[in-house]
Order: structure tokens, then C-alpha cells, then sequence
């Protein structure tokens, strides 16, 4: 058996043993590290600080070392569009033939819609800022799919920001430094993103799991999807722009419903990352965001200040006779049948309303109602 | 044999630049590059080290050495950080205490075990990322990370061939 031959070596411990405890004690360390990265979120990640101090070691020395990459890259693509010159000339031909049938046909329907949109007086969505960047590292195993960028809060690049490339989306970003973001791909095995299926308006879950086409969860409805459909974000979550092209639904091996991405037709090297921070950009920001809630709606001026959450009038049971006494809490209105949303609304004098903070749960209300609600 | 006799191994000879020109070649394969289309494989490197410094002698820097590189790669990967160090520790410490099996034998032999090492690796990474995220990993994805990772071998036997008669006592 081996021993130590340094200063401690009187001590006579045999070296295997105390490779083993040195094993151990790592083996502790590193589970305490991934209990520790248990996120929640990703912007209250106590690791946010030293994964952003790598990103901006590395963006740099990714960009720089990858540019022989991409030269190669080009110089191949260039070899293999020499070889490949007449069929691809003939394909372009017939896709340039049908790219006019589809131009006139989407110059008269944008015409149209436009003439719709303005009848309707419906607001359009405005045009999305965005930050081009370009790709430095891409983490392709099975456990993690992300890729470095070299754009971050220096050019505007939050957290959150849907990345798109020129075919479709390929994530969000999730870490942010000075000079580079971490983009989640939608293959993460974490990632999850409301989708629709364009032809029959389901909605579904992209839900990566770390291989090439990530999964659809969640499909609601009678025949939500065929092969071929096509596939968007549904904007649901208001974490993607509603409508951006994600890809195709094809059938995986395993019998179950995955997506082509489209982003992955597409060369890598350059994303664009949106900068939708959520539908305030949209509908208002100003409105949404000025921290004011919108004024009460109910027949009590007394509730009206307590911003009590008001009970909607077609709901409330009439008092046949009399109000209750003052200081009962009246009936939770939830839990009337929705027969008698025709029953005609109570009186603003006979309305006991006691300021209270919110109605109990729906679940609970029948309970309730049969020893307060009834006339006395 | 007298312990005069044995020449301690640098540590830096067998394990500092092995880790290096592991982080290297990871964050080459790391590029963002494609190949008429189609994307490199992305094969775990420290796997070579993992294996070799447990077969040529226990060490007591070898856990800590491979610990780091773990969060390197988790750092690198933008994974949960400790997801690589552990996994790769319990395929260090397998190969350890099968370490008397293994030595002596055949290349092939050795082969073999060191994909079987990488197998309980990509395991153990499997179930780690399954507890963290409530959701299993594609299969085929990992079953290509372990192809792209045994076909490494021929390096670990290079580094192993080289460092395994250097200390006698670990013969």
C-alpha cells in the first residue's frame, strides 16, 4: 500500500483513503452547488453575478477564435453552391415564379386588411426594436442548449428578450453582462413556450428536451394538428410577440407531436434579439405601468374607496324583503346560479356593503351563503 | 522497494495541461460552426481526464481538479452549476474503486470500461437533470453525447500509457 512521502508523511495515512475522503468532500460540495442553483427565476439567481462574469470573458474570446470557423464555414457553403449551381439555379427559378404569385396575392389581402383594420378602428401592433448580434458559443448537449452572443446590456439587452433568427425564433435571452446575453434555446430541456398551431388556432406548449425537435404539450381540441402545420408563438404569457414563425409539426419517433424549427434551416451566426419587454409595448405602457388600478366599478360609494373587487350587479340575488342588518357580510355573489343573472339588480339603498378586502373562493360560497345569504 | 525509489509526478505534467487542453478543445467544439449543414458533435472532453488520472494513481488534487473543471464546463454550458462536477465524480469514483480490475488489460478492454464509465457519467447526468427540472432529457440526444464522448478514448490511453508507470508505488 502506498503512503505519503512529503512533510505529513509520518502520518502514515494510505493515499487512496484519503483520495477518497478528497472524493467525498467534493462530491458534497457539488451537491451543495446544485441545491444552491435551484432558479426559480432567473434573475434571482445568486450565480446570475458569476455566470455573467464568464459570459464576458468569454464572448470575446468566443468571437475572436470562432472567425477562422466562420470563414471555413463560408468557404465550404461557397464550394458547395459552385457544385451544386444548376439544380439550385432551376429550384430558384420556380421559387422566384411562385414568391410573385404569393407577392400579389399578400399586396392585395395587406390592402385589404389595412382598408379592414382602419374601418374597424383596431390599433396595430408597432414595429419591435431590435439588436442584431452575432453568435460566439453554442452549447449543443444534451443537458444544456444555450448559445453566448455578443450584444448585451450595452446595446439594450434585457432579460427576457425573445431572440429570433432570419427564419424563426431559437429562444429567449436568460443572462445578460455588459457585453454578451446568454440565449435559451427553445430545445432547452427548461424551456417551455406558449405555441399555436396557425391552422387550427390551438394552443399547445414548446416544450424542449434538450434533443433537436422539442416537443408539443398540452394540445387541446379534436385534431389540433396535422403533419406539416405550421407552428407560432401564441403571445400567450406575454413573453414572445405573438405570431413569430417557430416551425413545423412533425411526428417524432416517438409517436408523439414535435417541431421542425425553422431556425434551424438557418446558418447561426447572426440572431436578432427583439426587444419586447411585455404587451404594455403594445396596449399602452403608460396605462399599464403607472402602478394606478383603474377605478371600481360598483354601486356602493362606500366600496368605491376600499378597492373592494366588485361582484357584478347580473349576479346578485335580489332581497325579497328586506336588507340584512349592517355588519353581516352578505352573501358571496359567485356562487349564484347563473339562472339568475336575469334577476334584476338590487337597489342602491338596500346594498349593506361592508368594506371588505376580497369575496371568498367560489368553492367555499355555498356553504356560506345558507346561513347569511337568505333573508332573515 | 524503498519509497526513495519512486518519482512523485508532477502534478502539473499530468494534471494541469490535460485539464486545459480539454477546456480548450470543449470551448473550440463550442463554436458556433457547421459543416454543409449540418452541426459538430459536442463530445465531453474532461471525460479523458476523469478516467486516465483514476487508472494511473489516486490523488488527492484529482477530485478537486475535476470538481473545477465541472463548473467550468457548467459555467461555459450555462448549465446548473455542480450538474457536470458531480456527474463527473461519480464516474471518478467508479473508476477508482474498479481500479484494480482495470489495470493490466487490453486496449479494447480498456475501452470498453471507459465507455461504461462515460455511460454511468451521462446517467448520472440524466437523473440530475431530471431531479432539477422535473422533465427527462431526450434520450437520443444524450445516447449521441456518449457515442461522440467514447470515440475520446484513444487520448485517455495516450495520457494514461504515459503517466500510469511513472510513480511505481502505483503499479
Amino acid at each position: 500500500m502506498a503512503f505519503r512521502q512529503d512533510s505529513f508523511g509520518e502520518l502514515k495515512v494510505p493515499l487512496a483513503w484519503t483520495a477518497a475522503v478528497a472524493l467525498i468532500v467534493c462530491v458534497v460540495i457539488a451537491v451543495a452547488l446544485i441545491l444552491s442553483d435551484r432558479r426559480g427565476t432567473v434573475e434571482s439567481s445568486v450565480h446570475q453575478s458569476t455566470q455573467q462574469a464568464v459570459d464576458t470573458v468569454a464572448a470575446p474570446v468566443g468571437d475572436v477564435i470562432s472567425t477562422p470557423g466562420r470563414w471555413l464555414s463560408g468557404a465550404f457553403d461557397w464550394l458547395g453552391s459552385y457544385w451544386n449551381a444548376a439544380g439550385e439555379n432551376r429550384r430558384l427559378k420556380t421559387e422566384l415564379m411562385e414568391a410573385r404569385r404569393v407577392e400579389d396575392r399578400a399586396t392585395a389581402l395587406a390592402l385589404e386588411n389595412a382598408r379592414l383594420r382602419t374601418m374597424l378602428k383596431v390599433a396595430t401592433d408597432p414595429a419591435m426594436p431590435m439588436v442584431t448580434a452575432r453568435v460566439v458559443f453554442d452549447g449543443r448537449g444534451p443537458y444544456r442548449r444555450a448559445q453566448l452572443a455578443n450584444a448585451g446590456s450595452g446595446k439594450g439587452v434585457k432579460i427576457g428578450f425573445p431572440v429570433i433568427s432570419e427564419r424563426g425564433v431559437i429562444g429567449r435571452v436568460v443572462a445578460v453582462s455588459p457585453n454578451a446575453s446568454r440565449i435559451l434555446l427553445l430545445k432547452d430541456v427548461s424551456s417551455r413556450t406558449p405555441v399555436m398551431i396557425a391552422r387550427s388556432n390551438a394552443r399547445a406548449i414548446l416544450t424542449g428536451d434538450g434533443g433537436d425537435n422539442p416537443r408539443l404539450e398540452n394540445l387541446r381540441g379534436a385534431d389540433p394538428v396535422r403533419e406539416g402545420d405550421k407552428v407560432l408563438t401564441s403571445g400567450d404569457g406575454g413573453i414572445y410577440p405573438r405570431g413569430l414563425p417557430v416551425g413545423r409539426a412533425v411526428k417524432g419517433l416517438d409517436g408523439r407531436w414535435r417541431v421542425a424549427l425553422d431556425s434551424d434551416t438557418a446558418p447561426m451566426d447572426w440572431v436578432r434579439i427583439i426587444q419586447f419587454e411585455d404587451f404594455s409595448q403594445i396596449e399602452g405602457g403608460a396605462d399599464m405601468t403607472s402602478g394606478v388600478l383603474p377605478d371600481v366599478k360598483t354601486e356602493d360609494p362606500a366600496a368605491r374607496g376600499s378597492r373592494t373587487i366588485a361582484v357584478p350587479q347580473t349576479a346578485t340575488p335580489a332581497p325579497k324583503t328586506a336588507s340584512p342588518p349592517a355588519g353581516v357580510t352578505p352573501a358571496p355573489k359567485t356562487a349564484t346560479p347563473p339562472a339568475k343573472a336575469a334577476t334584476p339588480p338590487a337597489p342602491k339603498a338596500a346594498a349593506p356593503v361592508q368594506p371588505k378586502p376580497a369575496p371568498p373562493p367560489a368553492a367555499k360560497a355555498p356553504a356560506q351563503a345558507a346561513p347569511t345569504g337568505g333573508p332573515p | 522497494m524503498s519509497f526513495q525509489a519512486a518519482r512523485p509526478l508532477d502534478p502539473w505534467r499530468w494534471m494541469g495541461a490535460p485539464a486545459l487542453i480539454c477546456l480548450g478543445a470543449t470551448l473550440l467544439l463550442g463554436l458556433p460552426f457547421r459543416l454543409l449543414g449540418l452541426q459538430l458533435p459536442e463530445p465531453v472532453f474532461p471525460m479523458i481526464c476523469v478516467f486516465s488520472w483514476a487508472v494511473i494513481r489516486p490523488s488527492i488534487l484529482s477530485p478537486i481538479v475535476i470538481l473545477l473543471i465541472g463548473i467550468v464546463l457548467d459555467l461555459l454550458w450555462g448549465g446548473p452549476l455542480g450538474l457536470w462536477g458531480l456527474s463527473m465524480l461519480v464516474g471518478y469514483g467508479l473508476t477508482l474503486s474498479m481500479r484494480a480490475m482495470m489495470l493490466g488489460q487490453s486496449r479494447m478492454m480498456m475501452w470498453a470500461w471507459y465507455a461504461g464509465v462515460c455511460a454511468v457519467v451521462q446517467l448520472a447526468g440524466y437523473l440530475f437533470t431530471m431531479l432539477a427540472f422535473q422533465h427527462s432529457p431526450n434520450v437520443l440526444a444524450v445516447i449521441w453525447q456518449l457515442l461522440a464522448t467514447s470515440l475520446l478514448y484513444p487520448f485517455a490511453h495516450r495520457l494514461i500509457d504515459r503517466f500510469d508507470d511513472a510513480d511505481v508505488r502505483f503499479r
